[in-house]
């Protein structure tokens, strides 16, 4: 472990990216202190310009508090970003695991699914499933899985066909061990490392999809978020600049620092992993 | 056997090899449909104010939904051999011929935008190659880094900002100036070019990081090949090693990688042309989310999955005739 932060330390970006990670996160957790009540009422005089009539980053056309959303956005962001890739990487891993384990017919079947999943393009894809579902936390969650399991199918598979005629492996199937308990205790086991890079990346595109749907208008109605915000106040662009910049950045600032800390955990963890998962 | 007849068994071979995709994609859509036209009916009986059991079903009956479903199957697989996609209630109109008049202008967005992203990223990829570790390309790749982070619609609304608003140099919205009644072609050529400028720009930024990121490797990756050592031991300059030898081999996997992102161009198209009000098939996707016109939408999935597996087949065959290593038997 010691080893491991003193590898991922030397990148120095990487340290930054957590650093600002910790804070949005520091920014989530205190919103409810900060900014007490419903994000979405009025908390005072409406377009106000950042700065003035006790506005941090000014306020839109309902006087609504730019910060308090951005702060109370923040949870939004992070939590569906977290649960959808968690989702993607438990179906990716199943797919890719049953596919590269017992190989012939299972593996081509899940592959066509997989490529056939991969052909798709996956904005469009995900936006369907939204507004046929009707948008919620968990259509949201649904949706973005749906579309970023492929990417952890292929490398799973591909992990799971280089250890399988392994002498360990081999040895396990002697002593008379299940195939589960050989796929999930032994081989899994081995091929965490990846599957952690790749998964930290899918956190920033899992963000990034959930901004533009929330942003088109298919995101959770009763949940403040960062899209719904710069979608929100699109119309005001000529009259308040504010109230779509302010989120934008804390976006940007977001997948920005979680794309450092998956490059960081990439050259600390795995070396061969160089091209980076999207 | 010669290399020609080689060429059509490859190009066949590969055109078997979509179908199996196409009709998987087909079918799913269907079931889809199915999920969504149920709400479809409801809310046709529910906007006709006579929501009556005996009228609900009559509409089924009208759609076909009161067959089995595999007869509604059929009958769906059918209608898009046909290129009958259904019928939009809200335009009043066939879904595909609403397509259609769509597809000129995201044709055009996305055409300048590859232009753009592709030439671009292939210059910066090779200036922070040739210059390893210097201030280029550390900025180069701060710059890759950034654009990769940045919310697309956002990017596009700040540009309306800075560039329309403030400076007025460019339009906000829009195709082409509806009220100027251009007379000559080039008059109007040059109109729609001027609203095109911010749209491609926007949409051309996240693959420019892209590319950019993958001409880098690209370039880095030849490098280390025997065959640069070779010329450098003949003394060639290294101006020409870079720009004869390596650059060359370079660019095909950045080639390749335009044709694959054509997918995720067309999920980035919907939410430029939102921002922008470009009236292609972006637009008609949010117009059709906006209305809650699933069928319209449904149709434009599928259309975009079916170019899609069009596109990366034509990538694949010109690919493997630029490249004769590539084996096509």
């Amino acid at each position: 472990m010691r080893d491991f932060w003193q590898r991922f330390s030397r990148n120095r970006s990487a340290v930054l990216g957590l650093g600002i990670i910790f804070l949005i996160i520091v920014m989530a957790l205190s919103a409810p202190l900060f900014f007490p009540g419903d994000p979405f009422g009025l908390a005072g005089k409406s377009m106000s310009p950042p700065g003035e009539s006790g506005f941090l980053l000014g306020s839109d056309s309902l006087g609504r508090d730019v910060a308090a959303g951005i702060a109370h956005g923040a949870k939004t962001s992070l939590l569906i970003g977290l649960i959808a890739t968690i989702v993607a990487v438990l179906i990716g891993v199943i797919m890719g695991a049953l596919a590269g384990y017992y190989g012939g017919i299972i593996d081509d079947l899940l592959m066509r699914t997989t490529e056939m999943f991969q052909t798709i393009p996956s904005f469009v894809f995900a936006i369907l499933l939204v507004a046929i579902m009707k948008p919620s936390i968990e259509s949201i969650v649904i949706a973005i899985a749906v579309v970023s399991w492929p990417a952890v199918a292929r490398l799973v598979r591909g992990e799971f066909l280089s250890f399988r005629n392994r002498e360990f492996v081999q040895a396990c199937h002697t002593i008379g061990m299940s195939d589960v308990r050989i796929m999930l205790g032994e081989i899994l086991p081995n091929c965490l490392s990846p599957i952690i890079v790749i998964g930290s990346l899918m956190v920033a595109t899992a963000i990034l999809i959930e901004s533009g749907l929330a942003f088109l208008g298919l995101g959770d109605p009763n949940i403040m978020s960062w899209g719904f915000q710069i979608g929100a106040g699109r119309t005001l662009l000529r009259s308040a600049w504010w109230v779509c910049t302010f989120p934008g950045i804390a976006i940007l600032l977001t997948v920005l620092a979680i794309n450092l800390v998956g490059e960081g955990l990439n050259d600390a963890l795995n070396p061969r992993l160089r091209e980076r998962a999207s | 056997m010669n290399h020609s007849t080689r060429r059509i068994r490859y190009v066949l071979k590969r055109l078997l090899q979509a179908v199996p995709i196409v009709f998987a994609i087909v079918v799913m859509n269907f079931f889809l449909l199915h999920m969504a036209e149920g709400d479809a009916v409801d809310v046709l009986a529910g906007e006709a104010g006579s929501a009556t059991p005996e009228y609900m079903a009559e509409l089924r009956a009208k759609f076909g939904l009161d067959q089995p479903l595999p007869v509604q199957l059929a009958v769906y697989l059918k209608n898009v051999i046909t290129f009958d996609l259904g019928y939009s209630f809200r335009h009043e109109m066939p879904v595909s011929q609403l397509i259609i008049d769509r597809l000129i202008p995201t044709g055009l967005l996305m055409v300048s935008t590859i232009l753009l992203a592709v030439g671009f990223g292939i210059l910066l990829g090779l200036v922070a190659a040739t210059g390893l570790n210097t201030w280029r390309d550390t900025a180069i790749s701060i710059f890759a880094l950034i654009t990769y982070a940045t919310p697309l619609f956002w990017v596009g609304l700040m540009l309306i900002v800075v560039f329309s608003l403030n400076l007025g140099w460019f339009p906000t919205s829009g195709m082409e100036d509806l009220m100027a009644f251009h007379d000559n072609f080039w008059d109007r050529a040059w109109d729609i070019a001027h609203h095109l400028v911010l749209p491609t720009i926007t949409l051309s930024l996240f693959y420019l990081a892209l590319y950019t990121r993958l001409m880098r490797a690209s370039m880095l990756e030849q490098y280390g090949q025997d065959y640069v050592t070779t010329a450098r031991a003949k003394g060639v300059t290294e101006q020409r090693i870079v720009f004869v030898h390596v650059l060359r081999n370079a660019l095909l996997p950045v080639v390749t990688m335009a044709g694959v992102q054509v997918g995720a161009l067309i999920g980035g198209s919907v939410i430029v042309e939102s921002v922008f009000a470009w009236p292609g098939l972006g637009m008609l996707a949010f117009e059709a989310l906006f209305a809650r016109d699933l069928n319209l939408l449904l149709g434009i999935f599928l259309l975009s999955a079916l170019l899609v597996v069009a596109v990366n087949l034509v990538v694949d065959i010109i690919y493997s005739s630029l490249d004769p290593r590539i084996e096509v038997g």
